[in-house]
């Protein structure tokens, strides 16, 4: 049995990265994820990282910027509005190649918003956010043990493709404490023990970091490209790379892994929510199953596409606590081949046990409304 | 025979894309000596700006880095902090380090963080076609100041090495300019002395250095040299600072 200790969703993911040989933290305070600056302030150092409280999301992001480039394993981590913020530098790390983990513990906007949880920027998030074509990975965990779990992954995943890796969390996962098994040289994704840091991380080993140029030609670490064609030969590069990502990175639980007439597909904290009204709901011999995307980009289309063709007449529910992101994701993996409705709430909001289970109710009477 | 002036190792040996009259030329080859007479170019680690010299890279021998406009001191903080051992300096217009970056400038300087600063101002942005900018001086037309810098809309020139002068963990800041030939050669002292600061893990050294933009200016070359030397040391007063 491994030792465990109790530590809130924040911590977690900071306990992660210093696992992880987080070489350089960047943050500025935002609620609801000051646990986790904190918890980078006293402990990173200790680990032989270094911690920069930055003047600004920019900075911050700047600063992951230049560390990656520099070798090291990188992270940030913000809250919603200051991922808006964040967005330019995420969009020089893509177009320089750059490793490195971001994360946004969610809460509600638009602008100022609250400090609620939320996942209203599932759209930021999965559809590049910044200007230009590009992709960040984005895990999105449901529980403390996750959030450690996926954090440790996203190193690795960051250095195995040269991307930006997301943990999108929101305030609740952020805030809570449960207990969690640390020091693990492995991550369980969907029940399957995935083994970590097979990848050398060294800055010695990427043939591409800023070392000073000693014995070697000098390098460049740059998104600029000037001449005739060459921006475009580095953009079809980056959507092979994306294409490769899409291939084998979708992650997804089907949590009871039964045939179902109705499917909830929600992620995070929303599907634990959902987790318990549809264990209700299957007690009382009801067929619903639960499907928790645990990537979000890659979306697990092609896994919720195999389900559907699975169960002939299934119907889907998607739970968020947004006004209708993820759902758009669902309904183009299934290309209306299936039914698709929405329960969401926002702001502040969070569709409860039994709104779920008054949601899900309708869709096994055959009362959906299809979601556009 | 003897050679006693050669192309600088740290300095490729192709053509620039800088325009006729442009003092980028010289700062880089002044960058360049400066580093070889040190012995650190495989230490070097660079950012280079946006603006002008955007592709300053592809003319030092170097490992260099680019960071977004404005971002570079942010960049350079944590390259010199995750790097110790690497010398880390920034190339910054004043568009760059006086304009969208003047958070990352007053805070890195604020923190002492232990890197070299290039500061170029021309007083104009010279790679968006002449615009106003932070250090263009009261009166001087550019594209956005048609009518010439006034106070009541564009406020005085921003004299950002006096401000950063104030703060306590700033090691050194001196004012230079490459109007003429002795200027030039106390440029090249004052930049190899902020390389120098950080070889022997001194502090935070800037070094403005005034620059000709004969193009945006409006000017033949040698009329820009001149301008600086009659009107812009005026605004800018060359020497130490800090």
């Amino acid at each position: 049995m491994r030792k465990r200790i109790l530590l809130t969703g924040n911590e977690a993911i900071a306990r992660a990265a210093i696992d992880a040989g987080c070489g350089c933290y960047a943050g500025y305070p935002i609620t609801p994820q000051n646990e986790l600056i904190a918890y980078m302030a006293q402990h990173l150092p200790q680990s032989g990282g270094v911690f920069i409280q930055a003047e600004s999301e920019l900075a911050a992001i700047n600063m992951v910027f230049g560390a990656a480039a520099a070798g090291a394993r990188a992270m940030t981590s913000t809250s919603s509005p200051g991922m808006s913020l964040k967005q330019e530098g995420i969009s020089y790390i893509a177009g320089a190649e750059l490793p490195a983990v971001i994360v946004n513990i969610m809460r509600g906007g638009p602008g100022l918003g609250n400090i609620w949880p939320a996942q209203s920027d599932y759209f930021q998030a999965t559809r590049g956010g910044g200007h230009g074509d590009y992709h960040s990975l984005v895990l999105a965990p449901a529980s403390v043990q996750e959030a450690y779990d996926l954090t440790r992954l996203a190193f690795d995943l960051a250095d195995q493709y040269r991307n930006q890796v997301i943990i999108l969390g929101d305030g609740m996962l952020g805030q809570m404490m449960e207990p969690l098994a640390v020091n693990s040289r492995w991550s369980i994704v969907n029940g399957q023990r995935k083994e970590l840091s097979t990848i050398d991380h060294r800055p010695s080993t990427k043939n591409w970091a800023l070392t000073g140029c000693v014995g070697r030609k000098p390098r460049v670490v740059k998104s600029f490209f000037m001449h005739e064609g060459e921006l475009e030969k580095h953009n079809l590069g980056l959507q092979k790379k994306y294409a490769r990502i899409c291939g084998k990175q979708q992650m997804l639980e089907d949590v009871y892994g039964d045939k179902a007439k109705v499917f909830v597909v929600a992620y995070g904290i929303m599907a634990r929510i959902a987790k318990a009204a549809i264990g209700n709901l299957r007690s009382r011999g009801q067929k619903v199953g639960l499907l928790r995307p645990i990537s979000l980009w890659p979306f697990p289309g092609d896994i919720i596409r195999r389900i559907a063709a699975g169960n002939p007449g299934v119907a889907f529910g998607v739970v968020e606590m947004s006004y209708g992101q993820m759902v758009q994701d669902v309904q183009l993996a299934l290309g209306g081949k299936s039914p698709v409705t929405f329960l969401g709430r926002s702001g502040g909001g969070i569709p409860s046990q039994a709104e779920i289970e008054r949601f899900i109710g309708k869709l096994l009477n055959g009362e959906w409304l299809n979601y556009d | 025979m003897t050679k006693i002036y050669t192309h600088p190792r740290s300095l490729r040996p192709v053509t620039t894309h800088y325009c006729p009259g442009c003092g980028h030329g010289i700062a880089h080859r002044l960058i360049a000596e400066a580093i070889d007479e040190l012995k650190v170019r495989e230490r070097i680690i660079a950012i280079a700006p946006v603006g002008c010299a955007v592709i300053a890279y592809d003319y030092w021998d170097f490992d260099c880095c680019e960071a977004a406009h404005g971002r570079a001191l942010a960049v350079a903080t944590a390259i010199k902090r995750v790097r110790p051992q690497a010398i880390v300096f920034t190339y910054q217009g004043d568009g760059d380090l006086a304009a969208i970056g003047t958070n990352e400038t007053i805070h890195a300087a604020n923190r002492g963080e232990k890197v070299s600063v290039f500061f170029i101002n021309n007083a104009v942005y010279g790679m968006t076609g002449g615009q106003l900018a932070p250090t263009t001086l009261l009166g001087q037309k550019t594209v956005t100041t048609p009518q010439g810098r006034e106070i009541k809309s564009h406020g005085y020139p921003l004299r950002i090495s006096e401000m950063l002068a104030l703060l306590p963990a700033v090691y050194s800041i001196e004012r230079v300019s490459l109007h003429e030939p002795a200027q030039i050669l106390k440029a090249k002292q004052a930049i190899r002395q902020a390389l120098v600061n950080q070889i022997e893990d001194r502090g935070f050294s800037l070094v403005e250095i005034l620059s000709p933009c004969p193009t945006y200016w409006a000017m033949k070359p040698q009329e820009a040299m001149n301008w600086i030397r009659d009107v812009v040391v005026k605004e800018f007063p060359l020497g130490k600072i800090k």
